[in-house]
């Protein structure tokens, strides 16, 4: 196996390994605990109060753009990680190229604000 | 080699294991979870083609973000959320044509285009694939060849977000 699989078998044995140590304790549980079902453990603990509707409920739509904005800024940071990579090669050309890119971005953010999307209602 | 071949193997299968869960699911919620598993599955198929930067990519934007505005459309959907919803309806018959013709379009034009290309040759070292095909490389080639490009992106990205806050907001 090649050089590079091999660190990525590191990463597929470390996460392996917190699988079967999380299935390990829970089957262990599972072998020497008690078992008396009953429907009320089962039920949703919400501060000790009888629980009212389902678990599933749809929640605010106002978080619905901050999402939306944040896939642009993701986007955005993709661009930023092999620019960083070669910092020192791109010197103070690759800066000012970055500089613009986010300076573009930035008057998106200032849109944004201005428009008062940022504020919370 | 056959361990690649192993691990492509098991990634393949719970990725197509997921996606049908994904849309026989009767929870849009679960839908969206399963979709995580195939990105994710789709992110580690990158790795074994030592195309890194591409894989953490795939999890920053689309698991990390993409989903994320995925549950926040489920919140905006009518569809009842938890087991109760139907989310059936009787198109079965033409989304299994469209889905075929998809594959073969994209079957064919794959072993078309690419079908000659060999995979990186993963037995060299580490600082080997880096220079030519790590994130160094993609920036190498972003601040050369694609200078003009990336800088539009920018300007792609300004309209995508201007666009998004005046349909989100319609005042």
């Amino acid at each position: 196996m090649s050089d590079f699989l091999q660190a990525y078998l590191t990463v597929a044995v470390f996460g392996g390994t917190a699988g079967l140590l999380i299935a390990g304790v829970l089957g262990l549980g599972r072998l020497i605990r008690p078992s008396r079902p009953n429907p009320d453990k089962l039920t949703t603990y919400e501060s000790g109060v009888d629980p009212v509707g389902s678990g599933f409920s749809q929640s605010q739509v106002r978080y619905y753009i901050f999402a939306l904005l944040f896939v642009l800024f993701d986007v955005e940071a993709v661009f930023i990680f092999p620019w960083a990579v070669g910092l020192e090669t791109y010197s103070y050309f690759g800066l000012v190229e970055m500089g613009i890119f986010v300076f573009i971005l930035v008057l998106g953010l200032v849109y944004a604000w201005r428009k008062g999307v940022l504020r919370w209602v | 080699m056959i361990a690649q071949n192993i691990a492509f193997g098991i990634l393949a299968a719970s990725s197509v294991l997921a996606a049908i869960r994904m849309v026989t699911t009767k929870n849009v919620v679960h839908a969206a979870l399963y979709l995580v598993v195939v990105l994710g599955s789709v992110a580690a198929n990158y790795i074994l083609l030592a195309a890194e930067f591409v894989a953490v990519v795939q999890l920053l934007v689309y698991i990390g973000a993409i989903v994320v505005l995925f549950l926040f459309g489920v919140m905006l959907t009518r569809a009842k959320l938890g087991h109760e919803g139907e989310l059936d309806n009787d198109q079965r018959g033409l989304a299994a044509v469209t889905a075929l013709l998809i594959l073969g379009i994209l079957g064919y034009v794959l072993v078309d285009y690419f079908g000659d290309d060999k995979l990186p040759q993963l037995n060299r070292t580490h600082e080997q694939l880096n220079a030519t095909r790590g994130t160094g490389a993609v920036g190498n080639a972003i601040f050369s060849t694609y200078l003009i490009p990336f800088e539009v992106v920018s300007v792609l990205l300004l309209a995508a977000l201007v666009g998004a806050i005046v349909l989100a907001r319609r005042d």
